[in-house]
């Protein structure tokens, strides 16, 4: 790239400036600062009596507690797959390969409907899980099961480019010096893509956190037990109660934001670590 | 990548341990990505065709079905080009200039990323709605966002907002501006030069983001439920609309509606894997 300072004789910086913070603002900005006004305008005891009634408590800790039990699984499958289409070529890779973007691109409704028909009790999955005692749907089980499904992508397009782009020499450099396979990994392989499995998993639990589409099918979404934070918002707006609603999503928003700002540091931690290796 | 990476990372996989272990991998993986993408696939398709073909087309040409996918047709067609205008003016602004508040405004283009799609929709209903800032206004000039067309094409604006400019960005920035430079040196205007130059050079990153935003928009399900009131025929998306049919214990017209949207997505896929084809430096 050419020197910062020679941008300028590029012509349409006001136009693209003007334009870019115009349409954020109309967009994104208003929109968003709409749900901030309404929430000061609440007052302290009626904001914080609404976000911490009980069945708001029992939706923090099913979203809070699913989130966390998927971004962890996906962690675990997200490494397991990336090592394997880095690593591996066999029948039907390249296949696999496209799939597993396939979480994103399908509509979350879609991924709800099919989910709860699999894991209902007369269904292909459900059958053989009720066999075993085992309920899946209409559970907080399933919620944990629709936001895997989700997430799935996430880990997987955070590990693989680091995998692929760490040198073989460095692997052979160890086992030169006598490590197993299994030391390799662990001493010399994981902490190397351990900064991108983090964010991986950051991303999944925010994902999580906020979704909706997948998990109102498969929740069953009672009170107190199986209802997630985002259907608890929607159920007070389907009563009118504006400031509930409103409330709630703060206290959300708050969570995801703050996920989103440990990404971008961890980003950052990572970045600043890859440089100052040396060679790097 | 020179051949000689290649040879030692053919030799380096030696290194990842023995037979079984490798196969034990491969089996995990291969089994968990069945369990969780392939049967699901192979269901949606499944309970779809259950009552037959007929069935399938008759519970997608009736007329709910038909407004669905009109109305989603037309949320896509409206909110794909506004961000795809804003994506290029996005780009272009922050892969070519320096300026105060690039971080910030890079930032600030990802928030509808983190924000659930749940709020998305609520901040709209915050603003048109009954109780909301514009909504006195609105009701005395008998216009309707809410509950109505204008309110679900604008929440799926919002949640498709950053996937163009996402894209482009990063192949704007690897592809540098000496070509721009040149071409004004030559005495093109500067929007002879974006649309000859520029937009050539960063087509795949365009068709990409497109791709992508235009799945979203289709798709989008949370931000969309809440502000649309649910009327069928009038306001329901194909999403919506599934779940209605869903509800409604049309378990196969519920999934006649799901097999379009997989389509799509299978589509995008498809496109998704031919962009990264085409723009892999050979």
């Amino acid at each position: 790239m050419s020197r910062p300072s020679q941008h300028r004789v590029l012509p349409g910086f006001r136009l693209s400036l003007g334009y870019t913070w115009f349409y954020l603002g109309l967009v994104v900005l208003i929109p968003l600062s709409s749900l901030f006004l309404r929430t000061f305008s609440l007052s302290w005891e009626v904001f914080w009596g609404t976000v911490t009634t009980s069945r708001a408590l029992a939706a923090y800790r099913l979203s809070f507690g699913a989130s966390l039990a998927a971004a962890l699984a996906n962690a675990v499958f997200g490494l397991l797959v990336a090592w394997v289409l880095v690593r591996y070529r066999f029948p039907g890779r390249d296949v696999l390969e496209s799939l597993v973007d396939l979480p994103f691109a399908l509509p979350t409704a879609v991924a709800g409907l099919t989910l709860t028909t699999l894991f209902s009790a007369k269904g292909w999955y459900g059958r053989h899980l009720e066999a075993l005692g085992i309920q899946v749907a209409y559970t907080s089980v399933g919620v944990a099961v629709a936001l895997t499904f989700i997430g799935l992508p996430f880990v997987v397009r955070t590990v693989q480019p680091v995998l692929e782009g760490i040198d073989a020499d460095v692997e052979e450099a160890a086992a030169t010096l006598g490590a197993t396979p299994w030391q390799t990994f662990r001493r010399v392989l994981f902490p190397a893509i351990f900064p991108a499995l983090l964010s991986g998993f950051t991303l999944a639990f925010a994902r999580a956190l906020g979704e909706y589409g997948s998990v109102v099918f498969i929740s069953g979404n009672m009170p107190l037990r199986t209802e997630i934070v985002p259907l608890l918002i929607v159920t007070r707006l389907e009563q009118y109660d504006y400031a509930g609603a409103t409330a709630i999503a703060t206290v959300m928003l708050a969570a995801s934001f703050s996920l989103l700002l440990a990404v971008n540091l961890l980003h950052r931690w990572s970045h600043r670590r890859l440089e100052a290796r040396p060679g790097a | 990548m020179p051949p000689s990476t290649l040879v030692l990372r053919r030799r380096a996989r030696g290194l990842n341990g023995p037979a079984f272990v490798r196969w034990g991998l491969i089996g995990a993986a291969l089994l968990l990505l069945g369990v969780f993408l392939v049967v699901p696939l192979v269901a949606v398709f499944t309970f779809a065709f259950q009552k037959g073909w007929a069935a399938y087309v008759a519970s997608l040409t009736n007329p709910a079905s038909l407004a669905a996918m009109r109305l989603t047709l037309l949320a896509a067609v409206i909110a794909v080009p506004l961000n795809l205008v804003f994506g290029l003016a996005a780009a272009w602004l922050i892969a070519r200039y320096r300026f105060r508040g690039r971080a910030l405004l890079m930032t600030l283009i990802d928030l509808p990323f983190s924000v659930s799609p749940v709020i998305a929709g609520l901040i709209f209903v915050l603003l048109f709605g009954r109780q909301g800032w514009l909504g006195p206004w609105l009701a005395e000039h008998d216009l309707r966002v809410i509950f109505s067309v204008p309110g679900i094409v604008l929440a799926t604006v919002f949640v498709t907002f950053p996937f163009v400019a996402r894209e482009v960005l990063p192949v704007m920035e690897a592809q540098g501006s000496g070509e721009e430079e040149a071409a004004l040196t030559l005495g093109a205007s500067g929007w002879r030069t974006f649309l000859r130059v520029t937009l050539p050079k960063v087509k795949w990153g365009v068709l990409y983001g497109v791709i992508l935003c235009n799945a979203r928009a289709m798709g989008e399900f949370g931000a969309v439920s809440v502000v649309s009131g649910h009327v069928r025929g009038v306001t329901t998306t194909l999403p919506l609309h599934a779940e209605i049919l869903y509800n409604e214990y049309d378990l196969a017209g519920a999934f006649a509606v799901a097999s379009l949207l997989t389509l799509l997505a299978l589509v995008t896929l498809v496109v998704k894997k031919f962009v990264e084809w085409r723009s892999q430096p050979s």
